[in-house]
């Protein structure tokens, strides 16, 4: 058993590991914590599979960004711990059946007769001057240009959607009204008074 | 040597624990998210181990996209979440079925 194996044989148990902690963990925070763990084991899978910046990807913008929003919004909602579940062991063992079927069947599929080394041969290791991110770079800013532009809208439309539906009504902010002080007359704002004029003057 | 079945297989398992837990989570929209989102990283496995065994950099490009995609549901998602939370003052997904008959 080469090294490569045993590297994808830890990081695979640690995958499946932290995944089924997750989905069994009792505790929102720690579920979201054992999702980090799995995340850290795919992105190490990815760099076996030769895509460096798609694992440092992974790490920087799930673990970074989405994971940390996670658990900001998990410790800001106070999720209630009982009533979360209520309905635990109903659907356990309705899911466990439908699980085990789609692995059996896609074991069938996907088995070493189907898709074995001695099918797909495993490819040449590159180089180590090999650079992953100039081989994407090229496909997608020639290719993929279009659709790279498209996501870049799709990102946009998502931190205006995000703003916009938590947005609230501001309730006791002070702000100009800039058509009332354009439209103010003279007569709104100063008063002339006459005032009776001290005939003898002087004190 | 690891072979290509092998990264199929792992990512299937995988996708079948998020499916799972979405089934034995079904009240708490928070851990139906992190399933989601469990589902589209095995998704994103198969897609480079493909692209890495054929050799060809498009199925990086792919993941690359679904990763873009699925930050935007996540920061909608958790979106709708807070908003769900201020208007009935629950995440229980039994809470949100007022529209049924």
């Amino acid at each position: 058993m080469g090294s490569e194996q045993i590297i994808f044989y830890i990081l695979s148990f640690w995958l499946v590991a932290s995944s089924l902690a997750m989905i069994f963990s009792r505790n929102t925070a720690k579920a979201a914590l054992f999702l980090v763990l799995a995340f850290f084991s795919a992105a190490g899978i990815w760099i076996l599979l030769e895509a460096e910046f798609l694992a440092i990807t992974l790490i920087l913008v799930y673990v970074g960004a989405v994971m940390v929003l996670f658990l900001f919004i998990i410790k800001m909602l106070n999720v209630d711990k009982s009533t979360v579940r209520a309905k635990f062991a109903v659907y356990l063992p309705i899911g466990l059946v439908v699980a085990a079927i789609i692995i059996a069947e896609m074991a069938l599929v996907l088995g070493p007769s189907q898709f074995g080394l001695d099918v797909v041969a495993a490819p040449q290791r590159h180089s180590a001057d090999y650079s992953n991110i100039t081989e994407l770079a090229l496909q997608l800013y020639t290719v993929y240009v279009y659709p790279f532009e498209l996501a870049a809208i799709l990102l946009l439309i998502a931190i205006i959607a995000a703003i916009t539906l938590v947005h609230r009504k501001e309730t006791n902010r002070k702000k100009q009204s800039i058509s009332d002080q354009v439209s103010v007359k003279a007569k709104d704002r100063v008063r002339v008074v006459s005032i009776a004029s001290n005939a003898k003057g002087g004190e | 040597m690891v072979s290509l079945s092998d990264y199929l297989i792992l990512s299937s398992v995988i996708f079948c624990i998020g499916l799972v837990g979405i089934f034995v989570n079904r009240t708490n929209i928070i851990t139906l998210l992190m399933c989601v989102e469990l589902i589209l990283a095995a998704v994103n496995t198969n897609f480079i181990a493909f692209s890495h065994f054929l050799g060809n950099e498009a199925g990086q490009i792919f993941v690359f996209f679904i990763l873009t995609v699925a930050a935007a549901e996540v920061a909608i998602g958790l979106a709708i979440l807070t908003l769900l939370f201020r208007t009935r003052g629950s995440i229980n997904v039994d809470v949100t079925s007022s529209l049924k008959g």
